[in-house]
């Protein structure tokens, strides 16, 4: 399987559609649908966040292939199939911002790599709250673009702590890249460098939730 | 230590002109500052003129920064496509919802005409007034987006980047419209008395697309409409990397290229090599919680690595301070610049400045 790997990240990394859904057909034919996504969907795009962050591939390369491996991943393990992740319950949210090409991008890479997960689209401070303990949320993953929206993760975090929610939260966007304290100055439990990161960060933290 | 002998424009001329001046020029790049300034919240700040003018005025001679920034807000261009602008009481004003709802829209997009759009008027009296008020003394800075970044406020990022990939020839289409609005809207803020054109460019950069998508793309874009505006122009990549596209965007005729804060000036400068200006690097984000000390520091790094032979401006990696940046951060910034900034600038050893801890 790890002979796939290569080939099918350069195929998703020149938007090479054919060439990548041979790829996986062949997997599938070696595999089931799930050990297919884990061990060449998600190495690949793993890959592919990693060589993003490093400044080898662009983010519109990622977010091609994040979508393209949803659609994917989709089709062979549709959203009800029991094969999905059994994962803590996860979503995914613009917090005061109007960008949202960040959250598109982790959401897929997400769903690529299997997980099930909210997408609560664009919302403000008090609302998010509402919501999250209302979904009892265990994971939630904030994305921003810009700086003000950066900053109202603190008044996210602060909330949900005074109302005792057992909930983790995952930040990720421009101003955290561009200040690697920002997310603990803002109280979040982990920054996500990348789209891929955030599905490792969600991996670990599922294993210590069980 | 030398005395300044050199006003704003001579010292920006002369390191345009790959030659040392009295002292670095820094363009601090403040916006919505301003409205700090007059005591106004940003909306009102910008709905008038008078108050972006006002608010310039104050700003330089408070900040010592070597240019005026007629820059309003990114948004302003899309208000000409029939786009809105939401005001934030704490941040830039950003993009409502795109004019161009779904692909099929730019196949009877119709280019406005910027001496008819009200919001494009409100920036060229707020030019013609300031150079009023300064005349040649001091370059006044005005700001067109590239055609190929426009749609990102137009369509909206994702719809643009699939337009990109999968309908090259509507793609096309809209390159057409943005270039012929773009190419009026920078002659007409050089008409008006701004003295270069800030091209913003962030789609360009190797943090958005790759290379060889670029060079397809938005670098012949660039090299078309650059070689129709009619004054200089400095490509800003809005914090995205373009170390790797060095060679490419200097083919579009670009006269200065702002440098992220992910990237190393002395890499940029040797790449450079006298055929580009520098303008740069101190983060934006970072500088939010510096301390004056911290500022210094990375005026000095900034300084060491890029200043010496001219061709060097120092400003911030994104084209705009952030509002929360304080004021003693930034006047920290334009000591560093009287105190480190003077050339010869005989302090900088010729090995590589070490970083600020």
């Amino acid at each position: 399987m790890d002979t796939l790997i290569k080939p099918f990240r350069e195929a998703l990394e020149s938007l090479d559609r054919v060439q990548a859904e041979s790829l996986f057909q062949r997997a599938l034919g070696q595999h089931t649908p799930l050990e297919a996504v884990e061990q060449v969907v998600v190495p690949a795009l793993e890959q592919i966040g990693t060589a993003w962050h490093e400044g080898s591939v662009a983010l519109s390369q990622v977010y091609m292939s994040g979508r393209f491996c949803e659609a994917l991943v989709d089709r062979v393990l549709p959203p009800s199939d029991p094969d999905r992740k059994h994962q803590p319950r996860s979503a995914i949210v613009v917090l005061s911002d109007y960008h949202d090409l960040g959250k598109r991008i982790v959401y897929s890479v997400m769903r690529a790599s299997g997980f099930e997960i909210f997408d609560y689209g664009r919302m403000d401070v008090d609302a998010l709250v509402e919501r999250v303990m209302t979904d009892r949320l265990r994971v939630l993953l904030i994305s921003v673009l810009i700086l003000p929206s950066a900053l109202k993760v603190k008044e996210v975090c602060a909330q949900l702590k005074a109302r005792g929610a057992d909930v983790k939260v995952v930040v990720g966007g421009a101003p955290f890249l561009f200040d690697d304290q920002l997310w603990n100055e803002v109280g979040a439990d982990a920054m996500g460098q990348s789209a891929s990161d955030a599905v490792a960060i969600v991996e670990r933290w599922m294993g210590e939730m069980q | 230590m030398n005395t300044p002998t050199m006003n704003s424009m001579q010292r920006t001329l002369t390191a345009l002109g790959q030659k040392e001046p009295d002292q670095v020029p820094l363009f601090l790049l403040t916006t919505l500052h301003g409205a700090k300034e007059l005591n106004l919240t940003i909306e009102d700040y910008f709905s008038r003129a008078e108050h972006v003018v006002e608010g310039q005025m104050r700003l330089r001679q408070k900040y010592r920064s070597d240019c005026l920034y007629a820059f309003f807000h990114a948004s302003i261009e899309t208000e000409a496509w029939g786009g809105t602008t939401i005001f934030l009481p704490d941040g830039p004003p950003l993009c409502g919802a795109p004019a161009i709802q779904r692909p099929q829209d730019i196949d009877t997009l119709q280019v406005p005409q910027v001496v008819t759009c009200a919001p494009l008027a409100k920036v060229l009296a707020t030019i013609r007034a300031l150079k009023q008020r300064v005349g040649d003394t001091v370059p006044i800075v005005g700001v067109a987006i590239s055609p190929f970044s426009l749609p990102v406020m137009q369509m909206g990022f994702h719809a643009y980047l699939e337009l990109i990939y999968e309908q090259p020839e509507r793609f096309e289409k809209l390159m057409q419209a943005n270039e012929a609005f773009t190419v009026a809207w920078a002659n007409a803020q050089l008409e008006a008395g701004a003295t270069a054109i800030c091209y913003f460019d962030p789609v360009a950069s190797s943090t958005i697309v790759p290379r060889e998508l670029y060079q397809r793309t938005g670098m012949r874009v660039a090299q078309r409409t650059i070689s129709q505006i009619k004054g200089p122009t400095a490509t800003h990549l809005a914090s995205g990397r373009g170390l790797g596209l060095a060679e490419d965007i200097m083919s579009t005729g670009t006269a200065v290229i702002g440098v992220s804060a992910q990237e190393d000036l002395a890499q940029w400068k040797q790449i450079a090599a006298g055929r580009i200006n520098l303008l740069g690097n101190l983060n934006g984000v970072e500088m939010r919680r510096w301390t004056p000390q911290q500022a210094q520091d990375h005026v000095k790094t900034a300084i060491a690595k890029a200043a010496r032979g001219g061709g060097f401006i120092l400003g911030d990696n994104h084209g705009e301070i952030p509002w929360q940046v304080s004021e003693e951060v930034l006047l920290a910034i334009g000591d560093a610049v009287q105190r480190w900034g003077r050339y010869p600038l005989s302090w900088v050893a010729d090995e590589h400045a070490t970083e600020p801890a």
